[in-house]
C-alpha cells in the first residue's frame, strides 16, 4: 500500500479522497491554487503545497507543477479526481515515465475507451447494442430510405458538421424522410458550408442510465450496479438515483454484463462508468465509457455499501479486490442532488461570494459530502459545486421524503443556491413516478 | 352503483393527469354532460416558490464577497514599511547557490536588480534560474537552501529603491 499519496484536485473531491487515504494509513498531501489558500479542506490533509495561481492551467491543469509538486512531496501515487488531468492520457502517460503511480487506468485503456469511436467500435465488438446509425455519410435519399427502414423510424437526420441543432431534421416515415433530407442537407450547407448528413435512429424520451464498474490488475471485473441519471438541465446531471426505478432485473443483469464486457475487452484497470441510452421499450445502448471516478459514485456506495475511493486506492497499489460479483448485494435506494451556486431563477447563473451562514443536515439516511463550511468562499475560477447531498433510505419514496427534508434543513446564505430547483423537482408528480426521461427538467421547469 | 365506480375511477384518472401536468383546470364535454375538475390552487412550477427554513434575505452580498480572487484567509492591507517580497513561480527545490561548494547568488545586504539571479529552483531535474524582477537591497533570506518550495511561497524580502 502507498504511504503517501498527491491529490491533483480540489474541493469536495479532494477531502473524499483525503478520508480514504487516511482510513487505509495512507498520508495525504494536497495540492491547491492560490483560490483554495487557506481552505479548511486543507488542514485535513498531512501537507499541502501551493502548485500555482488561481487559473486551472497554472494550477490544477498544469502537469510539469504537479509532478513537481510530487516530486518535492516524495509521494508515490497521484489521485486525479474527476475533470482536470484525470481522463488526460498523456498525464497517465508521464506519471508512468516518472515512477509515480496514476490512480486510474492504465494510459492505453484510457485512450482506447476515451475515444468515441474505438469505443464504439469495441463495444459492437462485444455484442453490446448501439444506438443504430447509418454508420457514415448518406449519399443520397434513396439509400437513406434504404437504411432508415433498416434502423426503424423515427430518424433523425444529422448534418455531419453540424451543432447547435442546425441541419437536424425528424422523419417519421418515407414520405417525411424525402422532404427531410432534403431540407436538413440544404440548412447543413448553409449553415456550415458542407451539406453532408448521416442517420441516427431517434431515442424517444431516452433515459441516462449508466453502470459503475471497478476493475482490479488480476482481470477481476466488477460491477456496482446502476444510476438513473436522467435529471439533467443542459446535459448537466442535476440529481442521481441507484436503482433505476424503470428497468426489470432482468435488464439490470444484461445492462451490467454488457458494461462488464466492455471494459473487460480493453484490459481496463481501476474505476469507470459505463454510459447507455434507455428507451420507452427498455432497451439500451451504449454511448461512452467515463474512464475516471465520477461525481456521483457516492450514489453507488451507498446501495452496495462499498468504499469505491479506497477500492481505487487498493487496485492501484495492486492490491486485488478479494470479491466476487456475488459479493456485491444492491439493497435499498439512494438520491443525490447536487447543490451548486447557481441562481435558479436566474438561468442558473453562477453565485461566486462568500457563505456567512451554512447549516447542514443531518439525520438518518443523510450523508453530505461537501468541502465547503461557514465563512467558505466560492471562488469564480472553478465550477459551481458545493456540495453533494445523498439520501439512503430502503425505499424510494422514503429515500424521496428524506431528500426533501434534508433539502428543506440545508441553509446556505446569502448566495443563491440550487436548492429550490431541487425540491420542486422532487415534488413534481412525474419525478415521484419516475416517468421522466434526459429532456423532463427543460420542459417542465 | 357500477355506475358511480365508474365515474369515480375516471374522475381518479383525469385528477392524475391533472397533477402530472400540472393543469389547474379541466373540462369535458360529452354530448350534454359535462365535467369540470379545478384545482383549489393553480401551482406553476417554479424554483425559488418553496419556502425555506430560515429563509435568507435574497440580494445581500456581504462587502468583499465579490472579489474572492484574494484567496480564502485575506491578507490585511500592504503597509507603507512591508519590505517586497520575491515568490518562487515554480513548484520545486531552492538553491541559494549555483553548485554545492560555490557562494550563494545573493546575501543579506545584496543589491539586486530585475536581472539578478536571486537563487536556482529545481524542477523535475530541470534548474531554473530565478531572477529578482525588481531593484533594491536584500533584507532576509528566508528560505533555506535545499528545502522544498510551493508556488508563491517567500524566498527574499528586499527594501525596494
Amino acid at each position: 500500500m502507498f504511504s503517501r499519496v498527491l491529490i491533483a484536485n480540489r474541493g469536495e473531491i479532494a477531502l473524499r479522497v483525503i478520508r480514504a487515504c487516511h482510513e487505509l494509513g495512507i498520508e495525504a498531501v494536497a495540492g491547491f491554487s492560490e483560490a483554495d489558500r487557506g481552505a479548511a479542506y486543507l488542514d485535513m490533509a498531512d501537507e499541502a503545497i501551493c502548485i500555482g495561481p488561481a487559473v486551472p492551467a497554472e494550477s490544477y491543469l498544469n502537469i510539469p507543477r504537479i509532478m513537481s509538486a510530487a516530486e518535492v512531496s516524495n509521494v508515490d501515487a497521484i489521485h486525479p479526481g474527476y475533470g482536470f488531468l484525470a481522463e488526460n492520457e498523456n498525464f497517465a502517460q508521464i506519471c508512468r515515465e516518472c515512477g509515480i503511480i496514476f490512480i486510474g487506468p492504465p494510459p492505453e485503456a484510457m485512450r482506447l475507451l476515451g475515444d468515441k469511436v474505438e469505443a464504439r467500435k469495441l463495444a459492437k465488438k462485444v455484442g453490446v447494442d448501439l444506438v443504430p446509425g447509418s454508420d457514415g455519410v448518406v449519399e443520397d435519399v434513396e439509400q437513406g430510405l434504404k437504411i432508415a427502414g433498416e434502423i426503424g423510424y423515427p430518424v433523425m437526420i444529422k448534418a455531419v458538421a453540424g451543432g447547435g441543432g442546425r441541419g437536424m431534421r425528424v422523419a417519421h416515415n418515407d414520405m417525411s424522410f424525402r422532404s427531410g433530407f432534403a431540407s436538413a442537407r440544404a440548412e447543413a450547407l448553409a449553415a456550415f458550408g458542407e451539406g453532408a448528413v448521416y442517420l441516427e435512429k431517434l431515442i424517444i424520451e431516452p433515459r441516462h442510465v449508466e453502470v459503475q464498474v471497478m476493475a482490479d490488475g488480476s482481470g477481476n471485473v466488477l460491477h456496482f450496479y446502476e444510476r438513473d441519471c436522467s435529471i439533467q438541465r443542459r446535459h448537466q446531471k442535476m440529481i442521481e438515483e441507484s436503482p433505476c426505478p424503470v428497468i426489470s432485473e432482468k435488464v439490470r443483469q444484461e445492462l451490467c454484463a454488457s458494461a462488464i464486457r466492455i471494459i473487460k475487452q480493453a484490459n481496463y484497470v481501476n474505476a469507470a462508468t459505463v454510459e447507455f441510452l434507455l428507451d420507452k421499450d427498455r432497451h439500451f445502448y451504449f454511448i461512452e465509457v467515463n474512464t475516471r471516478i465520477q461525481v456521483e459514485h457516492p450514489v453507488s456506495e451507498m446501495v452496495t455499501g462499498r468504499d469505491l475511493i479506497k477500492m481505487q486506492l487498493q487496485v492501484a497499489a495492486g492490491e486485488n479486490l478479494e470479491l466476487t460479483q456475488k459479493d456485491i448485494k444492491h439493497r435499498g435506494v439512494a438520491i443525490e442532488c447536487r447543490i451548486n451556486a447557481e441562481d435558479p431563477a436566474n438561468n442558473f447563473s453562477p453565485c461566486p461570494g462568500t457563505i456567512t451562514r451554512y447549516i447542514p443536515p443531518g439525520g438518518p439516511g443523510v450523508r453530505v459530502d461537501t468541502h465547503v463550511y461557514q465563512g467558505w468562499t466560492v471562488s469564480p475560477s472553478y465550477d459551481s459545486m458545493l456540495c453533494k447531498l445523498i439520501a439512503y433510505q430502503p425505499t424510494r419514496d422514503e429515500a424521496i421524503a428524506t431528500m426533501k427534508r434534508a433539502l428543506s434543513e440545508f441553509v446556505i446564505e446569502p448566495i443563491k443556491t440550487t436548492i429550490p430547483a431541487s425540491l420542486s423537482i422532487l415534488s413534481h408528480n412525474l419525478f415521484v413516478k419516475s416517468k421522466i426521461d434526459t429532456e423532463f427538467v427543460e420542459r417542465n421547469f | 352503483m357500477a355506475q358511480w365506480d365508474e365515474q369515480f375511477s375516471k374522475l381518479k384518472q383525469i385528477i392524475e393527469m391533472m397533477k402530472d401536468h400540472n393543469l389547474a383546470e379541466i373540462t369535458i364535454k360529452q354530448g350534454e354532460e359535462e365535467l369540470c375538475v379545478k384545482k383549489a390552487q393553480p401551482v406553476q412550477p417554479q424554483f425559488t416558490a418553496v419556502p425555506m427554513f430560515g429563509a435568507g434575505m435574497p440580494g445581500m452580498m456581504l462587502p468583499g464577497a465579490a472579489a474572492p480572487a484574494a484567496g480564502q484567509g485575506q491578507e490585511a492591507a500592504p503597509q507603507e514599511a512591508k519590505p517586497a517580497e520575491i515568490k518562487s513561480p515554480l513548484v520545486g527545490t531552492f538553491y541559494a547557490q549555483p553548485s554545492p561548494d560555490s557562494e550563494p547568488f545573493v546575501e543579506l545586504g545584496s543589491r539586486v536588480e530585475p536581472e539578478t539571479v536571486v537563487c536556482v529552483i529545481e524542477a523535475m531535474k530541470v534548474m531554473n534560474e530565478i531572477k529578482a524582477e525588481m531593484s533594491g537591497v536584500i533584507v532576509d533570506v528566508v528560505t533555506a537552501s535545499g528545502s522544498a518550495v510551493e508556488y508563491g511561497q517567500v524566498l527574499f524580502k528586499v527594501r525596494p529603491d
